[in-house]
């Protein structure tokens, strides 16, 4: 499997990350030999194997419904780059 | 009743199915110790969990598990020994980590169903799945002409996404499955069922097609918060997608928003990227195991359903299963109407209940829950008309003005001096003063004039200001006047 | 007086409790040597401030015989990934540059209940990933060791490199690591020093800025044997803010010589026998074969048959988890926000394209696509399964032998700007560590001798499941038998 410059664009879209057009060319290029690399995998032979989900055999520990958090709102805030009367600011979002 | 769309070129029918987000009623979020309480002041209530720090870690409410395998049970659903947290990836102010952390391939609940009733009938509507997840932040976008505000408190709240089949076919029966659905969710104390405040909404798939054909492509209308704009969304939805039919172009799928104030339908440009959510299993979190036991002890604690209640309704107190209905379609009017039931009349109580009451509910435009009515104030004025003190229709007049007061009914009547008079002597009293001072009518009706009875009862009860008991009054005059 | 250069944690320990000097006087001592030989670029935030203090109340419950901690007034580095309360914590990117946590690692915490003394935030690869600490966006790091054949500057190997660094160059006593692919146990060796990163679930990752969340586990960086037993007692716990917290009991791994090496099998995997291996390190590795000969054990040939599997598996989960671990670095709520932001989607684009150095868009990239429509069963779906292979391999080896012995790198610490242009060639560095890595098993890094530059090379242990004690016990053989 080999990718190219559109995927590039609509992987970089998905990632949220702006790729300078001149770039484009060399991370396909970085892209496909990784994944070339990896595509060594498609030889193993993995018909009756599970997938491995966790690496711990132990139960997912729970927790009782208790009220426990203590962060006050200037802390959630204190590294927010914009913020106003309590909330966290963005560009408009148009829905 | 089959419920078409006519169009053009023939019928259309309508496939529908809903996707149910129910807040589960916890003190904390799904995945922190933050509370969920409503209505406090922004980023008050956020964990780091709940807003994405950096080495934040989830870890489960076990309570939140108890509650959707409960909802699972009373879906008539298979419980799934294993399931497995996935992340779904997507970018939003409001999604803090980057991923809703939710069940894909493994969900808590599997299959099962749900009856509704429509047109006297009943209809089994399949529910595919029930999972566990996340709710998102809220953003605020008119408080600011050039941003946005981010609120995380209710980042984190735990949700039961409900998934039905397809097997809907008209707006009715999306509202019924919905209602049915809500009253379920509150007599098992699952999920409050709010849906102004966004603790219940849907998303409507909606496609259209000729009869037999295969499936139409389908749009999905978002975030639906009340049953009335569900029924509106449908219809809308599906008449634009026969006329886009028939016009000879091609529905896309989509997903879209309902806009109450014109009962429209729109397409979502915020979401008009194609969905590439890339789920994978969650590695923070190890899969969860739940064993036989567990679900057992939960079976056995489940309380009564609405259909449950209904039937031993109609047989322990004998009432019809109109009024059965009627009482369980809220847990508050079901448990209302225990608490006064009893040692009295059915009969009586249910009128009261669902006649009178209701209409007094209704002029004021709030729900028996809001009115937060003491059952005690209904039981003590129907005491009072079994025992005679006062009529049925005395009741009825004074009931308005009495609810607003903090007073029993004993009280109420003994300062309007509203006692009736049921003194035998009295009444006679009464009778023979009405017969005395209208000696013509009475000749008239002993000369064969039967119909004067009744002009009779009315004197007697204007004379004692309508104080006297009728059905006494009716029996002194018969014997009276009885040759 | 105490040469203050040639102590280790044992040694300042026994210091401190004779009186022979304070901790104050020790943790000046280093905060002097870092700012000496600032030139490696070990540190990204330095708290002198905060060490000096804590070294004193150190000292305080010294002088007045208070309970002591285990790590009591011992100053040490704290690699960059370990949210510290008021501490600025980077990941070594400029995306998290002003980040000041309101709350505390566990691992962190757990030290500072012991008594350490926090110096400062080591330098790392960005968010951990790379393997010679040349992403960070505040720098390499360089290696204090040098070969004796030419002058060049060597990479210190990664991604806890500056953990390794200061270690190595005496700037602190000992250092945390964290350990994805190899991140502590290949600095260790490059560095000459013990790296030892327990099973998964040991240390709790609640603080720990997630890389690839199923592989990262912190661990220490130290001179001694003893010494790694000693920060690992301390960087330990159950944690309940971790759901993959393991809850077994919590051995003394300070007790780990109670391990007997005698009549236990050394599995020694054939696989291991890569293409790449330098022949020097051949040489060490059977070196420290016969070490343990020597100590009564019996060498097996154990085979780990999808070894060659490893690196691409690792290199399309991992990346997959950071895929989603840092989409929260967006702008929005702390961190490096880009000036452009008309809209949303600029706002997100250019935060992320200017916060994020090449290395980590390169794995966000990769990870992004073997997650997406269409890709997901053929790349991380597959991972998953051989992930399992890999894991199966180790339980069955481990049914024929004790413990396992590797080499820890094919190669030792090279010159910085060799082997990055290629980002495969530079993966490779990981390739004996990664194993262990996506089995969650215990492994250790010791040096075991030296090359003809006099560059450490360091020997692998890897042990079964929560038996770090063997995997002590069997660095301590080698330690032991080297003879520096």
């Amino acid at each position: 499997m080999s990718i190219d410059n559109s995927t590039v664009k609509k992987v970089a879209k998905l990632a949220r990350i702006k790729i300078d057009p001149k770039e484009e060319h060399n991370l396909k290029c970085e892209l496909n030999n990784i994944l070339e690399w990896v595509d060594k995998l498609q030889k193993v032979d993995t018909k009756n194997t599970e997938p491995m989900l966790s690496v711990s055999n132990e139960p997912m520990p729970l927790r009782e419904d208790n009220v426990t958090s203590k962060i006050e709102n200037d802390q959630i805030l204190s590294n927010a780059p914009e913020k106003k009367a309590g909330f966290f600011v963005v560009p408009k979002v148009v829905e | 009743m089959e419920y078409f769309i006519e169009g053009k070129t023939g019928n259309w029918e309508l496939v529908l199915g809903l996707e149910v987000h129910a807040q589960i009623s916890a003190n904390s979020k799904l995945f922190s110790g933050a509370s969920t309480d409503w209505g406090a002041d922004p980023n008050c209530q956020v964990e780091l969990v709940d807003s994405g720090m950096p080495g934040a870690l989830p870890v489960i409410n076990k309570h939140c598990i108890d509650q959707a395998i409960l909802t699972g049970i009373s879906l008539n659903a298979e419980i799934n020994k294993k399931s497995i947290f996935d992340r779904k990836n997507y970018f939003y102010p409001d999604l803090p980590q980057g991923y809703q952390i939710s069940q894909f391939e493994f969900p808590i609940v599997g299959k099962g169903h749900l009856n509704i009733e429509i047109d006297g009938g009943k209809k089994s509507i399949g529910i595919t799945r029930l999972h566990l997840e996340q709710d998102a932040g809220k953003s605020l976008h008119d408080q600011d002409i050039d941003n946005s505000f981010i609120d995380l408190n209710r980042s984190g709240c735990a949700l039961m996404e409900i998934v039905s089949e397809p097997d809907m076919s008209s707006p009715q029966e999306a509202a019924e499955y919905v209602k049915k659905l809500r009253n379920i969710l509150r007599f098992i104390g699952t999920c409050d069922g709010n849906m102004e405040k966004g603790n219940l909404r849907a998303d409507v798939n909606v496609s259209v097609r000729k009869k037999g054909d295969e499936l139409g492509t389908r749009c999905e209308i978002k975030n639906v918060n009340s049953i009335k704009f569900i029924q509106q969304a449908i219809e809308f939805e599906a008449k634009r997608q026969v006329d886009l039919i028939e016009k000879g172009e091609k529905i896309i799928q989509e997903t879209r928003l309902f806009d109450p104030s014109n009962f429209e339908t729109r397409s979502m440009r915020s979401k008009e990227e194609s969905h590439d959510y890339r789920y994978f299993p969650d590695p923070d979190l190890p899969p969860l195991v739940l064993n036989e036991e567990d679900i057992e002890k939960l079976r056995l604690k489940l309380p009564e359903l609405p259909d449950q209640k209904k039937s031993r309704f109609i047989e322990e107190f004998r009432i019809s299963a109109y009024d059965a209905e009627i009482l369980v379609t809220e847990k508050y009017v079901a448990d209302f109407f225990e608490q006064i039931v009893k040692g009295r009349d059915p009969k009586i109580v249910i009128s009261w209940l669902t006649v009178e009451l209701f209409s007094y509910l209704k002029k004021k435009n709030i729900s028996l829950e809001e009115s937060k009515i003491d059952p005690k104030k209904i039981s003590s004025l129907i005491d009072l008309i079994i025992s005679n003190k006062i009529s049925n229709r005395q009741a009825k007049e004074i009931l308005d003005e009495y609810l607003e007061t903090d007073v029993n009914a004993d009280t109420f009547i003994e300062k309007k001096g509203l006692v009736q008079i049921s003194n035998e002597s009295e009444i006679e009293g009464l009778v023979e003063k009405v017969l005395m001072e209208n000696p013509k009518m009475l000749e008239q009706y002993k000369s064969g004039k039967e119909k004067l009875f009744g002009f009779f009862v009315g004197q007697v009860m204007k004379l004692s200001n309508g104080k006297a008991n009728p059905k006494m009054v009716n029996e002194t005059l018969k014997r009276k006047l009885s040759p | 007086m105490t040469d203050f250069s040639k102590l280790n944690i044992t040694s300042a320990l026994l210091g401190l409790k004779n009186k022979d000097f304070k901790s104050v006087e020790l943790t000046e001592y280093f905060i002097n040597q870092i700012d000496k030989k600032d030139s490696l670029n070990c540190f990204i935030t330095k708290t002198f401030d905060k060490a000096i203090d804590m070294a004193k109340r150190s000292d305080e419950k010294i002088t007045k015989n208070q309970e002591l901690g285990l790590l009591e007034g011992i100053p040490i580095g704290m690699k960059d990934l370990f949210c510290t309360k008021d501490i600025r914590t980077t990941a070594g990117s400029k995306i998290l540059n002003s980040f000041i946590p309101f709350y505390e690692s566990t691992v962190s915490k757990n030290l500072w209940d012991s008594g350490a003394v926090l110096l400062g935030k080591t330098n790392m690869d960005e968010f951990a990933m790379g393997s010679a600490n040349t992403t960070s966006f505040f720098g390499n790091v360089i290696n204090p060791l040098k070969s004796k054949n030419n002058d060049k500057d060597l990479v210190p190997g990664g991604s806890s490199g500056g953990s390794a660094s200061s270690v190595a160059a005496g700037l602190c006593l000992a250092a945390t690591g964290s350990d994805t692919g190899g991140s502590i146990r290949q600095p260790a060796s490059f560095c000459g020093l013990v790296g030892l990163k327990p099973t998964y679930g040991r240390c709790s990752r609640f603080g720990m800025v997630a890389f690839a969340s199923s592989l990262d586990q912190a661990g220490p960086i130290s001179l001694t044997v003893e010494d790694s037993a000693r920060m690992l007692q301390s960087m330990v716990s159950y944690d309940s803010k971790d759901s993959t917290s393991s809850k077994k009991k919590i051995e003394n791994f300070l007790n780990y010589k109670k391990y007997d090496l005698k009549g236990k099998k050394i599995g020694v995997p054939k696989e291991y026998l890569i293409d790449g291996l330098n022949a020097e390190i051949k040489k060490a590795w059977d070196l420290g074969i016969s070490w343990f000969k020597s100590v009564g054990s019996e060498i097996v040939e154990v085979s780990l048959p999808n070894t060659d599997s490893a690196l691409p598996t690792y290199y399309i989960i991992a990346p997959a988890e950071a895929s989603a671990n840092l989409a929260r670095y967006d702008g929005i709520r702390y961190g490096f926000r880009a000036e452009e932001k008309s809209d949303l989607t600029q706002l997100y684009e250019e935060t992320r394209a200017q916060g994020f150095g090449k290395e980590v868009k390169r794995r966000l990239m990769i990870g992004t696509y073997v997650l997406s429509a269409g890709y997901y069963d053929a790349y991380y779906l597959k991972a998953l399964k051989v992930r399992k292979l890999i894991s199966d391999d180790f339980l069955k080896a481990f049914k024929k032998c004790d413990l396992i012995l590797t080499p820890t790198t094919p190669n030792v610490a090279f010159p910085i700007g060799e082997k990055q242009t290629d980002p495969i060639e530079m993966y490779l560095n990981d390739v004996l560590t990664v194993p262990a890595s996506l089995a969650g098993l215990p492994a250790i890094s010791v040096s075991a001798s030296l090359n003809s530059d006099s560059l450490p090379i360091g020997l692998q242990i890897i042990g079964k499941p929560f038996e770090e004690s063997s995997i002590l016990s069997a660095a301590s053989v080698i330690e032991d038998s080297r003879g520096f």
